[in-house]
């Protein structure tokens, strides 16, 4: 194939297809084992300075954030972040300075909330580099690529732009069309974590709602940690095996962590926390106001069962229950 | 108040919202972000477009949406869905052709219709560092028609753009197939606070099609670096009616989160 065009952007996580199934043969059991284990010893065992990293969900939906305090309360450094529509948890990782290097489909805004005070400060002071960029399906299918055990994927985005200049992709002559087609490499983050609703010792997982990229990732990456509202037992997964997105072979452990979605939301059990995220951004102005947050939320506790008791507790919880089901208003504390 | 007055008042982005929702037609699908697109297609679904499909990046399809979602991606999106289905194939169909509209956003624009929504500024020392694409591309690159909400002005519209995001028309007719984009896609409608843009046909440069009412299109103009076409006659939009602005303020945006009342 003729390569009309490449990306300057960094290639990160990529491996040709035959290292990547040298790992998978090697490094990923196909046995039941019990993978149960404190969050803490996940993130040790797991994460180290310097991986190149996603995390499940979208957005603020439904992503492991228990992960993401415990990365930061580690003191990891120099990750590199797949930012595939992060919101809350980029922003609080270049916050607690674990993130230094970004490949961005999204990051540095909070959605509807607005853009980032601490994002934007970091990339544009330099403390943090964006050494690619890519669109969210560009991101999809480069996990997807990987999924298949694939070096690369075709698509029809980012063409004829700078967000493909500035991307790992390469454009080439489509052998069949004879059109200009982008090809998109594989990618194998070093860790993943996932957030879902249920799963059993092994890993067998539901999610309740979308998908979003978790289907893909979880075949993807090269370890894959668990965290989960509740851990339930095996027959309750056999008994509806079509529910099952997350098989237990791709799993390297399982965290028991409810409410670990906070302040995000958890599709079907809590709505986001809008009074928690309106503290973080109206904190996260300052550098002063970024460590007043890390020390109240993130040092002052070991584990996460602490900070849930610390931004409210059952109350706070069962509050966020009724507005997931539409039971109280709205409300918007960021806007003012 | 009676009727008539209520209609007199109205701001911008409640104007932005009705003429969004009236380009939207029935039995037609559309990829829709947070914020003043949520707000349009929830208007459009109640008023002209009941079997309106909404599409939404992360997966949620053809939701009967109950309040505004704060992300495309949170538990609202699929609320009363046909599908929680996954990103991989919300993006498969809109590369399949299955997906006619899609809002897109952003910084800056040119006159082609391509977007910024990256970085004002140079990319490796940014001036200010804005999200990136998001799903912007795909929707720009994979949808049929796209129309864009943005504020006017001339530090928007410009001549060049620091980056490019998104594809509009990129440098004019057929480029977007040159490069490879899906055939006979492209930008639609640009709807701002001061009127309403189309693209020529033979030269695919914006062309204003409509003024807000109070606006003159030498104000127009006066706010967008490139010349804009406007050949022939310009409408002034059609207010809002009592009744859009009743369903954005009691029903669809009732805390004033987006409409900012």
């Amino acid at each position: 194939m003729e390569v009309l065009r490449e990306g300057a952007g960094e290639l990160l996580g990529w491996m040709d297809p035959d290292e990547a199934r040298r790992w998978m043969v090697e490094e990923k059991s196909r046995g039941l084992e019990d993978k149960r284990m404190p969050l803490r010893e996940a993130v040790e065992r797991f994460t180290k300075d310097g991986d190149y990293f996603a995390m499940g969900g979208f957005g603020h939906i439904r992503v492991s954030m228990a992960a993401i305090y415990e990365m930061i309360r580690q003191g990891r450094r120099n990750l590199k972040i797949a930012a595939k529509t992060a919101v809350h948890d980029v922003d609080i990782l270049i916050g607690g300075e674990v993130v230094d290097t970004v490949e961005c489909a999204y990051a540095f805004g909070h959605e509807l909330r607005g853009l980032s005070p601490t994002g934007r400060r970091a990339a544009e002071g330099g403390r943090v580099k964006v050494v690619a960029e890519i669109s969210n399906a560009g991101f999809q299918w480069r996990f997807k690529a990987a999924a298949m055990g694939l070096p690369f994927l075709p698509a029809r985005v980012m063409l004829g732009t700078d967000t493909l200049r500035y991307s790992s992709a390469k454009v080439v002559k489509d052998p069949f069309t004879g059109k200009p087609l982008c090809l998109l490499p594989a990618c194998y983050p070093d860790f993943a974590f996932i957030h879902v609703h249920r799963c059993d010792r092994y890993g067998n997982c539901q999610v309740d709602g979308t998908i979003m990229e978790d289907g893909e990732l979880s075949m993807a990456a090269k370890r894959l940690i668990i965290t989960t509202e509740e851990i339930v037992d095996e027959e309750e997964i056999r008994g509806a095996p079509d529910r099952t997105v997350i098989p237990h072979f791709l799993v390297d452990a399982v965290c028991e962590v409810p409410y670990g979605s906070h302040p995000g939301n958890m599709p079907g059990l809590y709505y986001s926390d809008e009074e928690h995220m309106a503290e973080w951004l109206r904190l996260s102005r300052t550098e002063e106001g970024v460590e007043e947050y890390m020390d109240r939320y993130v040092h002052s506790v070991e584990e996460f069962s602490e900070y849930v008791e610390l931004v409210g507790g059952g109350e706070k919880m069962e509050y966020l229950r009724k507005l997931e089901y539409l039971q109280v208003p709205l409300e918007a504390p960021w806007r003012r | 108040m009676g009727e008539e007055g209520l209609a007199l008042e109205y701001n911008a982005t409640e104007l932005m919202a009705c003429v969004a929702s009236r380009v939207l037609e029935d039995g037609k699908s559309v990829f829709v972000g947070t914020g003043l697109p949520i707000i349009a297609t929830m208007l459009a679904q109640r008023l002209h477009a009941p079997e309106l499909l909404i599409v939404f990046e992360a997966g949620g399809l053809g939701p009967k949406l109950p309040t505004i979602p704060i992300s495309v991606g949170d538990s609202r999106t699929f609320y009363k869905s046909v599908m929680a289905a996954s990103m991989d194939y919300v993006m498969g169909m809109a590369q399949q052709g299955l997906v006619d509209y899609g809002f897109l956003g952003a910084a800056q624009i040119d006159r082609y219709g391509n977007l910024n929504t990256t970085v004002i500024g140079e990319h490796g020392s940014p001036k200010v560092r804005l999200p990136g694409s998001g799903g912007a591309n795909d929707v720009g690159s994979l949808c049929t028609r796209t129309i864009i909400l943005m504020r006017h002005d001339k530090l928007r519209f410009m001549n060049k753009l620091d980056f490019l995001t998104t594809p509009g028309y990129l440098t004019g007719p057929g480029a977007r197939e040159e490069a490879g984009l899906p055939a006979g896609t492209g930008p639609h409608r640009v709807i701002t606070q001061l009127g309403v843009m189309g693209f020529d046909e033979e030269t695919k440069e914006m062309r204003l099609l409509s003024v807000h009412p109070g606006v003159t299109r030498e104000q127009v103009q006066e706010n967008t670096s490139f010349k804009l076409h406007m050949q022939g006659e310009i409408a002034v939009t059609d207010e809002p009616t009592p009744e859009e602005l009743r369903l954005l303020r009691e029903e669809i945006d009732p805390a004033g989160i987006v409409i900012g009342r």
